[in-house]
């Protein structure tokens, strides 16, 4: 096959471990790959603000009121970093949005169940926002520029979200029955759609092998979840909490060895739209879309006025 | 291929963001959002870039005010300085062992 030369130079920063810029000649594939990505994770970051949102004028104290006012606003920071970095691929904010808003672009399956009790707080910072670090923390080396610039800034952000999560957890741990049971009950729910968070096992994965050789992915999906179970275990036995999974099995150097088989059903039902909250979640983001158009309609007028002013001057 | 800030189909004009760590320090580049104009680039970039003390200080400039060396030639741009290791103190190395030289 002929191999053009910008082709040939795009193989050899890959092959260098370099990093693609915006302006650099990239591949189709390559861009599309990145879009569909970086948007679907920016997606994630802002539907993601929704299951503790839900939380927080019912937080118990005012500390935990602005704390978690604080981490949904992060999650808002995430989201425009992603978008930003998406944009620099030539696609449009608009684009990206009205493909969510429209059901075709996808975010993670993980923000489609409820949060009924304050206890889903502490089991997100520590189970889906640890599995989000998990998976982040290679992603901060994508050889796409924007995109690895972007994850370390979200990485950054990313650990006060676990440790409060676990403190969480830690508390009710401390306090009454009702409150531990409260706290099981709440990991007992999490624990396995967290792990799906790490997308389906390698040999059912198709496209992980050209994100891996395009250095954008540097682990595979099993590789990840056995490390995030890895790091539950001694975590779950500080909390004196049980992780909901009979089959659970680690060798002398704490290394997975055995674990029960994932329900990848459940997973697929999520992802084509029938988790518990998939309509909502959308109906929720559209509503919010629409009511803040206004918002969107008068700054632009406004500048558009500034600026026949400025000329009129 | 894209230039970022020339794109008709946003609504909104891309604004480069540089914060200023602290006095002293060089503005720095931190990354980019769309704002409407000016002064909301400055609020919004507050808010996504500096939310833990990042900064004392913020610029925003307009992308398309942004020129830049062509990447496709940048080989032969950045051609002069290649084989002049001698603009470097490593280079005298006859020197190594006397104190404050």
């Amino acid at each position: 096959m002929d191999t053009t030369v910008e082709q040939q130079r795009f193989d050899e920063l890959i092959a260098a471990d370099s990093r693609i810029e915006p302006r650099d000649w990239m591949p189709e594939a390559y861009r599309k790959t990145l879009v569909r990505q970086i948007s679907q994770h920016a997606h994630s970051e802002i539907i993601g603000m929704q299951p503790e949102a839900n939380w927080i004028t019912r937080a118990p104290s005012l500390k935990r009121k602005a704390i978690l006012m604080a981490k949904v606003q992060d999650e808002a920071g995430h989201g425009l970093y992603l978008y930003s970095a998406a944009q620099t691929l030539g696609v449009t904010r608009d684009a990206m949005t009205e493909a969510l808003l429209a059901g075709k672009a996808r975010y993670s399956s993980i923000f489609n169940y409820p949060t009924p009790t304050w206890a889903d707080m502490g089991a997100i910072g520590w189970l889906v926002d640890g599995a989000a670090i998990c998976n982040q923390v290679p992603l901060c080396r994508a050889s796409y520029g924007p995109y690895g610039r972007a994850m370390v800034r979200i990485c950054k952000e990313e650990s006060f979200h676990q440790r409060q999560g676990f403190e969480i957890l830690l508390e009710l741990m401390n306090g009454t029955d009702a409150q531990r049971e409260m706290a099981q009950d709440a990991v007992n729910r999490w624990y396995w759609p967290s792990l799906m968070m790490f997308g389906p096992p390698d040999d059912d994965s198709p496209n992980s092998a050209q994100s891996m050789a395009w250095n954008i992915k540097r682990f595979s999906n099993d590789e990840l979840r056995n490390r995030f179970v890895e790091m539950l275990v001694p975590q779950a036995a500080v909390l004196g909490i049980t992780l909901p999974d009979p089959e659970l099995r680690l060798d002398a150097d704490g290394k997975v060895v055995a674990m029960s088989e994932i329900d990848w059903t459940e997973f697929h039902e999520v992802l084509a739209g029938n988790g518990p909250c998939n309509a909502q979640r959308i109906q929720h983001r559209r509503q919010a879309h629409e009511d803040g158009a206004w918002v969107r309609e008068a700054a632009a007028a406004y500048a558009a006025k500034q600026r026949t002013a400025e000329k009129a001057a | 291929m894209t230039t970022p800030g020339a794109d008709e189909n946003e609504a909104w004009p891309l604004w480069e963001v540089f914060v200023r760590a602290n006095r002293g320090l060089s503005h720095v580049h931190v990354g980019s959002l769309h704002a409407p104009d000016a002064d909301l680039a400055i609020r919004n970039a507050r808010d996504v870039y500096t939310r833990r003390n990042e900064g004392v200080s913020i610029w925003v400039v307009p992308a398309e005010a942004i020129t830049t060396s062509d990447p496709d030639a940048r080989d032969a741009f950045f051609e002069s300085p290649a084989g002049k290791n001698y603009r470097h103190a490593r280079y005298y190395d006859k020197a190594e062992g006397v104190k404050h030289l």
